[in-house]
């Protein structure tokens, strides 16, 4: 079996002290929460860091709250909690939805929203949940702590705005009256990787759509909200005609290439497809007409 | 309740045939089983191998010095070092050689450089990092339709005057006769067919512990094998070890399915080194090194050709097949079969004749050829004549059923010699086929699809029938290294009347320990719980070949019910003696015997038994002890086949399959044990899935693996998979003692196409005659667009 | 560095290197061999245990990440010669066959039966979907959980240490 190089472990108890930790060991230790994209890369020795900081024992990260018109998400909390997590399926079933088809039920026992947003796949998918719903991450330092977009958060593939000595905490949600979101995504086999995934979330004033956005896996190097589509969806009436038009944008709007999950122009049309199919139910689990 | 009170349906617990819990479960469901892993010696080193990252370059050199002077490392050997031994190369089951570790040139990505020998796993790994290898790059041949271009590099340049890439040429059939047919027939349809190189990935990977005692210079080796008696042999010819020095023993296997069947060159790294150091060596492969660098199955580049009258009775099938057999020649089968039984491409169908042309060719790609549950390239063979014959249905614009029924083999034609020379023993395929469409609800489901098409929905029934040669084999025909394909059996009654088997064969799972004490139950009327089965240790059981190709059954099965029937016919004697009446007038009832007409007259086995080892004469001729051995040569293959109907769903906006029903009905003669068979073709349809929908090792054109790890080699979960419905009938095999004719691989054979022809089914609206696996919902989306590429 | 948890109801207390696994902790320290590995992604499954009574991928979780936790492991389910409904329901339905994977999928089912004593089909099949069977097709083994959640009312099992009252 494939066993990571030589590493020293440290265990934080608290937020405080993981993040002293990390400012004291510098740019060779790194955060483990679920490990489950961590460890495998340190098993192919692609990650050889010199320490490892547990995080698991900072109770404080983990959180699902409302608080200040923001769902507050702390970064250790699981994927199975966000999977039945009852304030989220209520405002946010496109939590859900992502979270029936990540990974499989025991990984979803030990990855985290913090591990997966830190991991920075572009194949990932709470990634694109959090890019649907305009979510920003809590970053502190021993300095403070600021809050970025998701759009400031990706900064490129495996690569994000949290620096050596900081860490994401919290991932913050706005939340809107009159909205629906929901989440479709295509593997090939359960616990794949996102052929391509596609979220949507729709708010609504009245019988217009007052804000809509999309979000994308695994059609680029980040996934990506669009701004088109955005454009597109503001003061419309929802209509199968918007929801082709919409999913027309979004797949004109990336950029996947041909690999082992599909050729580029598969996911081009996934990218159409999806789009469609999330708008569309989106726009139904706001109008009430679906759980 | 009890935690052992059984199930209703377990309550037959039979004294032979029938529904029985497997002895084998009660350790395994405690975490008790001993896999080669468990196993720790005092002193146990650890073996850790550098592979090539190049799939063809020349080795410059290797610095190892660095890895040497780590403080756990006990030994770095290279190729050099190992060809100063004479040990550089070995012996392939295919009379090729294979390198042990590379010393000219690697020829495949991943190929064994030089191994580590460290106290501990982790410190092996980690010295396999500080050995420097400086590799001149030399261009890969990775498109096996290029391997025999004149200006294609030459892989095996290691062999005296190779001056191409070619392996084998193999023909079988008329090739005339099928021409004059072809030429004349109403219909001819024509289709490249590819079968993708796939891998059996055991859940448990290949290794072994190797312990070599330095005073006596006596080897054990603990070795995922399914074949251990084979495997000493060529332990003996390869490292000149005497065969008496050696013991192999396969301990629990986590799965074989092919995989554990070659010898490869961790198992002979394992043992040199422990004859070099002196301490017992551990070998285990990672995940990746499984699927990178052991025996493959398929690869195999298929023009298939069908032709019919336009009623559609089929008069002949023709293929001409190009096969990838990797860098190194290493498919397991018998010596006159290169190409394994492919021969069988005739199926199930009453043909006036059939040719088949086959080249093979060396690419950079790892070595194999032979495994995954193939029956010896039978998936092969009968994946190409169910498409081919599903082509032909479309062209007919027929249905598929009706046009198989219309060309079954008849019962009375058995046993029926095929165009192609190969007998096949027994068969009744129609009810068979009956049955399958009549569990499925055949025409329910076709109206169902026909309101599905009116209103654009994807439906697809895919049927497959599958004929399979098994139970290798005569010994006439059929050996591997000159070792013939026959198989011993030891049976031992004690004094108390508990019996011991032993076996030639090896389980890896298909439940031995339970099957075998069932057949000698049957024989000889000892419950099975009394009949202990010892098998895969060489030096506790008789010789013979494995595990593999369904032939436990078949040929060791076989074994088994007739070294009973000798100690049976002896215990008759005995029991004449006992009774003191002749043999003539004793009857048997199942584990006694009686005086005929006088059923109160009469002793057990269990009598008999201490009779036998007890004091007071026996008849003249008599020895003491009840036990016999025997070794079966078997005189036929025996020909299990049957019927499958797979129901698929596609999804027309993302291309998605599910499989939404899957129905198998199997004919594998005479039932031992109807719940490990319904096991043995449950795993075998999930195979058919993944192969025809996911499961891929594929290559980029540098030669690089894409089927790494589980990550990239998928595998179907309990998600893909429907919950299988099976039947059967029973047909025995006319030759073998019971007649039983072997499950083992039937549904891995036998599910592939009818998977296949069901997503190619649902593509009907879109004019799609053919499509390749793995039918991804890429691959599936590009074929309703047109666009069907092959896979390789 | 010294790492002390309870493995099946027992504190252990042992040195080891910080990068040691938690499936090389518990069969080469700990001398359980019942749980296996089978691959190095997290993808098979093979080596689930439990930790505070959750199937967790021990392939994919340090030795000291566990540290202070519950693991339970296929050695803790029989109890004082009890066995486990499960591992009676396996065995019962022929829910296994080399008997690889076993452990991790008996385990995962102990963990569902204890949230969900009467799971459905399609959430048994949802529930290890996680772990791959290359031997039986899966539907033994959910016939098997089923055996287990229809026999085991009578009988208290699955607290987390793996101890039956």
């Amino acid at each position: 079996m494939q066993v990571p190089a030589p590493f020293e472990y440290e265990r934080a108890n608290n937020v405080a002290e993981a993040i002293a930790l990390r400012e004291r060991l510098g740019p060779e230790a790194r955060f483990i929460a679920g490990g489950h994209s961590l460890l495998p890369m340190m098993k192919l020795r692609l990650a050889n860091p010199e320490y490892l900081i547990d995080i698991n024992d900072c109770e404080e990260l983990f959180y699902i709250s409302e608080d200040g018109g923001e769902i507050r998400i702390g970064a250790m909390t699981r994927h199975r909690e966000l999977l039945e997590s009852e304030l989220l399926a209520e405002h946010f079933p496109i939590f859900r939805d992502a979270e029936e088809v990540i990974a499989d039920p025991v990984v979803r026992n030990r990855g985290t929203l913090g591990g997966s947003l830190c991991q920075a796949d572009p194949s990932e998918d709470l990634s694109a949940v959090c890019t649907t719903l305009d979510a920003s991450c809590v970053i502190k330092s021993t300095s403070g702590e600021r809050v970025v977009s998701m759009h400031d958060f990706h900064v490129g593939p495996y690569e994000t705005a949290v620096g050596d000595a900081e860490m994401l905490t919290e991932i913050r949600i706005p939340l809107k009256a009159n909205g629906g979101s929901a989440y479709e995504k295509v593997e090939r086999r359960a616990g794949d990787w996102a052929v391509v995934s596609s979220g949507a979330a729709v708010w609504f004033d009245g019988d217009t759509i007052a804000e809509g956005r999309v979000g994308l896996a695994a059609v680029g190097p980040n996934t990506t909200s669009i701004d088109p589509v955005s454009e597109a969806l503001r003061g419309a009436t929802p209509s199968e005609d918007l929801y082709q038009q919409v999913g027309e944008i979004a797949a004109a709007n990336c950029s996947p290439q041909d690999d082992q999950r599909g050729s580029a122009a598969y996911k081009t049309h996934l990218a159409m497809e999806l789009t469609k199919r999330a708008l569309r139910r989106a726009v139904a689990r706001a109008n009430g007409q679906e759980a | 309740m009890t935690a052992t009170e059984p199930q209703a349906e377990t309550d037959e617990r039979p004294i032979g045939f029938g529904r029985l819990l497997r002895k084998e479960d009660p350790r395994l469901i405690r975490g008790m089983g001993n896999f080669v892993d468990d196993i720790q010696l005092p002193g146990m080193l650890h073996l850790a191998i550098l592979r090539s990252p190049m799939a063809h370059a020349r080795i410059v050199s290797i610095d190892k010095s660095a890895a040497e002077a780590h403080p756990k490392v006990v030994a770095v050997i290279t190729g050099e070092d190992l060809a100063a031994q004479g040990l550089a190369w070995m012996p392939t089951l295919s009379n090729d050689v294979q390198a042990v570790l590379a010393t000219d040139k690697v020829r495949f990505q991943h190929q064994e450089v030089a191994f580590v020998v460290a106290e501990d796993r982790y410190s092996a790994r980690d010295a396999l990092e500080l050995i420097i290898v400086d590799y001149e790059w030399i261009d890969p041949v990775i498109d096996v339709r290029k391997a025999m271009d004149a200006d294609t590099p030459v892989i095996r340049d290691d062999l005296d005057d190779k001056t191409d890439n070619h392996i084998f040429d193999w023909e079988t059939g008329d090739a005339a006769e099928t021409e004059a047919i072809f030429a004349s027939a109403d219909v001819v349809v024509s289709e490249e067919i590819i079968y993708p190189r796939v891998h059996p990935a055991p859940m448990e990977t290949c290794g072994c512990v190797a312990d070599v005692e330095r005073v006596s210079g006596q080897l054990t080796l603990w070795s995922t094998t399914q074949a251990p008696h084979a495997h000493r042999t060529v332990y003996a010819l390869v490292a000149g070890l005497p065969e008496h020095k050696i013991r192999v023993i396969a301990p629990d296997i986590g799965g074989g399915f092919g995989n554990k069947v070659p010898i490869y060159p961790g198992y002979v790294c394992a043992i040199v080194a422990s004859l070099v150091i002196g301490k017992p060596v551990k070998w285990m492969e990672d995940r990746t090194e499984n699927l990178v660098s052991t025996g493959f199955a398929r690869d195999y580049v298929m023009q298939g050709e069908i032709a019919a009258t336009k009623e559609g009775k089929i008069l002949a099938v023709r293929t001409n097949v190009l096969a990838d057999h990797g860098a190194f020649n290493g498919v397991a089968a018998p010596v006159k079969y290169p190409a394994g039984f492919f021969g069988v491409f005739t199926g199930s169908y009453d043909l006036e004749a059939a040719y088949c042309k086959m080249q093979a060719v060396y690419t950079n790609k790892a070595p194999g050829g032979v495994a995954y549950a193939c029956s010896f390239r039978i998936t092969e063979a009968v994946y190409l004549v169910e498409r081919i014959v599903d082509c032909l249905a479309y062209e007919l614009d027929m249905d598929p059923a009706e046009l198989r029924l219309k060309n079954f083999i008849q019962p009375d034609q058995f046993p029926y010699e095929t165009k192609t020379g190969w007998v096949y023993d027994s068969g009744d395929y129609e009810p068979a086929m009956r049955k399958a469409m009549e569990m499925a609800g055949y025409d329910e489901l076709r109206r169902e699809q026909a309101e599905k098409r009116e209103k654009g929905e994807l439906m697809g029934i895919g049927l497959a029938f599958f004929t399979e040669a098994v139970g290798a084999g005569p010994r006439k025909d059929m050996d591997i290294l000159g070792l013939g394909m026959a198989d011993g059996c030891e049976l031992r009654i004690h004094p108390t009347g508990k019996a011991v088997v032993r076996l030639s064969v090896k389980t890896q799972g298909q439940g031995h320990e339970t099957t075998f004490a069932q057949i000698v139950a049957e024989e000889i009327g000892i419950p099975p719980e009394d009949i202990e089965v010892i098998h895969g240790d060489t030096d506790n059981t008789p010789f013979g070949l494995g595990t593999y190709g369904s032939r436990s059954t078949p040929v060791s099965g076989a074994a088994a019910a007739l070294v009973t029937r000798k100690v049976r016919d002896k215990a008759q004697i005995i029991a004449s003696g006992m009774l003191e009446v002749s043999v003539a007038d004793l009857e048997w009832n199942k584990g006694s015997f009686s005086v005929k007409g006088d059923p109160e007259k009469s002793v057990t086995i269990q009598d008999i038994a201490m009779k036998a080892h007890g004091a007071g004469d026996l008849p003249d001729g008599i020895e003491g002890g009840l036990e016999a051995q025997i070794c079966y040569n078997p005189e036929n293959l025996t020909y299990p086949f049957g019927a499958y109907i797979c129901v698929v769903d596609i999804d027309p906006g993302t291309a998605v399959v599910k499989v939404r029903r899957f129905i198998a009905v199997d004919d594998c003669g005479t039932q031992i044990n109807p719940m490990i068979i319904e096991g043995q073709v449950h795993g075998g349809l999930a195979d058919g899935v993944g192969m025809a929908m996911m499961e891929m090792i594929s290559f980029d054109e540098d030669g690089n693996c894409l089927g790494g790890s589980l990550m990239d080699y998928l595998i179907p979960t309990a998600l893909e998979t429907p919950d299988w419905e099976t039947g059967h009938t029973v047909t025995p095999s006319p030759h073998h003692p019971i007649g039983a004719k072997g499950i083992g691989e039937s549904a891995t054979v036998g599910s592939p196409p009818a998977v296949v022809n069901a997503i190619v089914d649902a593509l009907k609206p879109y004019g799609i005659r053919h499509a390749d696996m793995p039918l991804t919902p890429s691959r599936v989306w590009e074929t309703m667009q047109g666009n069907h590429t092959p896979p390789i | 560095m010294q790492v002390d948890m309870t493995v099946n109801g027992q504190e252990v207390s042992e040195e080891i290197e910080p990068r040691h696994l938690l499936v090389h902790f518990i069969r080469d320290q700990l001398g359980l061999t019942g749980t296996h590995w089978g691959c190095d992604t997290s993808n098979c499954g093979t080596c689930v245990v439990l930790i505070d009574g959750e199937p967790v991928k021990s392939c994919t979780t340090l030795a000291a990440m566990a540290g202070g936790h519950d693991v339970q492991t296929v050695e803790g389910m029989e109890v004082d010669g009890e066995l486990d409904p499960v591992q009676e329901g396996f065995m019962q339905c022929h829910g296994l066959q080399c008997g690889f994977c076993t452990p991790g999928m008996m385990l995962t089912a102990r963990a569902l039966l204890n949230n969900d004593p009467n799971p459905t089909e399609e959430v048994i099949r949802e529930a290890i979907s996680g772990q791959i069977c290359r031997c039986t097709g899966y539907s033994t083994i959910v016939r098997s959980i089923q055996w287990a959640a229809a026999h085991e009312s009578a009988v208290t099992v699955g607290t987390s240490n793996g101890s039956a009252s």
